[in-house]
């Protein structure tokens, strides 16, 4: 399968990951290699196949709705790249 | 010591023949004298590894040692062990600190095993050699010029090396297999669901599942003790009773049967792992088992189904790396978005990066029947495959790795072909099956080969048996590299 320029400019976008031209175009060569080896699932017959989204066919568990987390806001905090007063601090993003 | 059992060691210390800190001390100036050539750990903290060996000598003097209390055993750097570095092998987080404990940590502490230090990985488990590591490659302590296998490559060097007693490993495709099968030493990823991953930094967590690496089987048997255990903080943790892994290590085989996969021989296997495959199979007929051939008609899918599901389900555990909480900010950026787009697009490496395309790409408007739900429905028929062989069979053997491991660059310019080297282990995990790989002896160029053994559902103590009377039999899991 062959990835336009454009298909990888899309992708890149929608994974918010910076891309130069030149590494958008190794990027489709390499890509399109990697969907030329994927492509060998489409024409296996899966009609009336259920997919398996899990290894394991359990019913989610359910907890009691109870506070379990104790307040670490400080330790947390600590690891931030930016924080300002308690908030964690990032571009201003409205006018 | 270097080349005791982890039984044996126990022994010593229980009878205070040697103290848990003359222990840890040892293995730290190996660590100190040989990590530097090899690069098996990222991070190294000898205080508060010394520490904790006093507080087990303490709990040897008192009688209240466990089996592994004081024993150092080495973490992947993937599982957040408060107060240590947990880089994840990656510079997203090269200077994460983490918070808390994973719940695979919390039961060593609770053991009273030492943390010996935090092992060297392919950046977010991604990767079959450790190339991808932004700390650099891990060196083969058989062949330096050779790849340790990946991702836990550091973890298999440092076991294989002796830098460690035992350690621990995360397998999504194949990551404890490939790596100990590469350099010589037994791995088990048992089945989904056993071992918590509270704590794991995710990778994709419908197939991600912690577990031992060491030297020999009946150690992984002591190792497994620790790790497994019902842990409500994981949402796919298996309520089960907890299960002593050593109960069946001195079994008999007599009447075993062993199914071969036709598949798993064909075109793509070296020639020298096959000899080794097939000695071992002879060595299993001696201790009284029977061969049966199978068939997993659809292995040659799993391939390009984890290629899907893997990244998909990657994608959107690394959307979480946006700069804002922790990890890695860029240092200039115009606004929000940019924010976002230079911090992962300088935070990541490249095989990271390029996961995170394939995966955002399959679940993308117009694509998400073709690849993701094709995908999910073939992972049936290849777990559906292996339900059915397993009513011919006990166990399955085939090999762990199509070659013995590759020199340095071999694979690293080709996605595809680096892919292609877990073909043998990633059906399993796409099943959620218990897996292992244990030593089988040596190819033409002197590196090691692994000996592939796949369990049913909860079959590990069969297997931990399965592999210990081999261990019995043969030596190969004894031999140690040269010059360490």
């Amino acid at each position: 399968m062959s990835l336009t320029h454009q298909d990888v400019q899309k992708v890149a976008r929608l994974a918010r990951l910076a891309m130069s031209e030149t590494e958008i175009e190794t990027a489709r060569s390499q890509l399109s290699g990697i969907f030329d080896l994927i492509a060998e699932m489409q024409a296996v017959d899966t009609s009336g196949i259920a997919p398996m989204s899990h290894a394991q066919d359990l019913p989610q568990r359910l907890r009691e709705d109870k506070v379990t987390e104790a307040n670490q806001r400080e330790l947390f905090q600590s690891l931030a790249p930016q924080i300002e007063a308690g908030l964690y601090l990032v571009p201003q993003v409205i006018e | 010591m270097l080349n005791s059992s982890l039984q044996q060691i126990g022994a010593a210390l229980r009878a205070r023949k040697i103290s848990s800190v003359e222990l840890t001390q040892l293995y730290l100036d190996r660590i100190t004298a040989l990590n530097p050539g090899l690069n098996a750990y990222i991070t190294i903290h000898a205080e508060t590894s010394l520490a904790q060996a006093r507080a087990a000598d303490a709990m040897l003097a008192s009688g209240d040692a466990q089996p592994l209390t004081g024993i150092p055993v080495a973490q992947k750097d993937i599982f957040c062990a408060k107060g240590w570095r947990t880089t994840c092998g990656s510079k997203m987080l090269e200077n994460f600190i983490a918070p808390y404990d994973a719940h695979v940590i919390e039961q060593f502490n609770h053991a009273g095993a030492v943390n010996l230090g935090k092992t060297n990985m392919d950046e977010f488990a991604m990767g079959s050699s450790n190339e991808t590591s932004y700390f650099g490659a891990v060196k083969n302590p058989w062949a330096q010029n050779a790849v340790p296998g990946g991702s836990s490559g550091g973890a298999a060097a440092a076991v294989s090396a002796r830098l460690c007693a035992a350690a621990t490993g995360t397998d999504t495709g194949g990551s404890i297999r490939q790596p100990a099968a590469l350099c010589g030493i037994s791995g088990i990823k048992p089945t989904y669901g056993t071992v918590s991953r509270y704590g794991m930094i995710a990778f994709a967590s419908s197939l991600d599942q912690a577990g031992p690496m060491a030297r020999s089987a009946e150690d992984l048997a002591w190792m497994l003790n620790v790790m497994t255990g019902f842990d409500e903080r994981d949402s796919t943790s298996l309520q089960r009773d907890k299960e002593d892994y050593t109960r069946d290590l001195s079994k008999p085989l007599a009447g075993l049967r062993i199914g071969l996969p036709k598949e798993f021989f064909a075109e793509g296997l070296a020639q020298d792992v096959a000899s080794c495959v097939d000695a071992a199979l002879t060595e299993y007929k001696k201790l009284g088992a029977t061969i049966v051939e199978i068939s997993l008609p659809n292995s040659q899918l799993a391939v390009p189904v984890y290629y899907v599901l893997a990244p998909a389900e990657a994608s959107s555990n690394l959307s979480r790396f946006d700069g804002v909480r922790y990890g890695y900010r860029a240092p200039e950026y115009k606004d929000l978005a940019d924010m976002y787009e230079k911090s992962r697009a300088q935070g990541f490496g490249a095989e990271v990066k390029r996961r995170i395309m394939i995966g955002t790409y399959v679940l993308s408007h117009g694509y998400y029947d073709a690849y993701y739900l094709q995908a999910q429905k073939i992972r049936r028929l290849i777990a559906q495959d292996f339900t059915d062989a397993f009513k011919q069979c006990d166990v399955i053997m085939g090999p762990t790795s199509p070659s013995t491991a590759f020199d340095f660059g071999a694979k690293s310019d080709d996605p595809v072909q680096m892919y292609l080297s877990d073909i043998y282990t990633i059906a399993v995990n796409l099943a959620g099956l218990p897996g292992m790989s244990i030593p089988a002896g040596f190819g033409a160029n002197g590196r090691p080969i692994g000996l592939q053994i796949i369990g049913n559902y909860f079959a590990e103590a069969q297997m931990l048996n399965v592999a210990h009377q081999y261990q019995l039999a043969a030596n190969w899991h004894t031999l140690m590299p040269k010059g360490m």
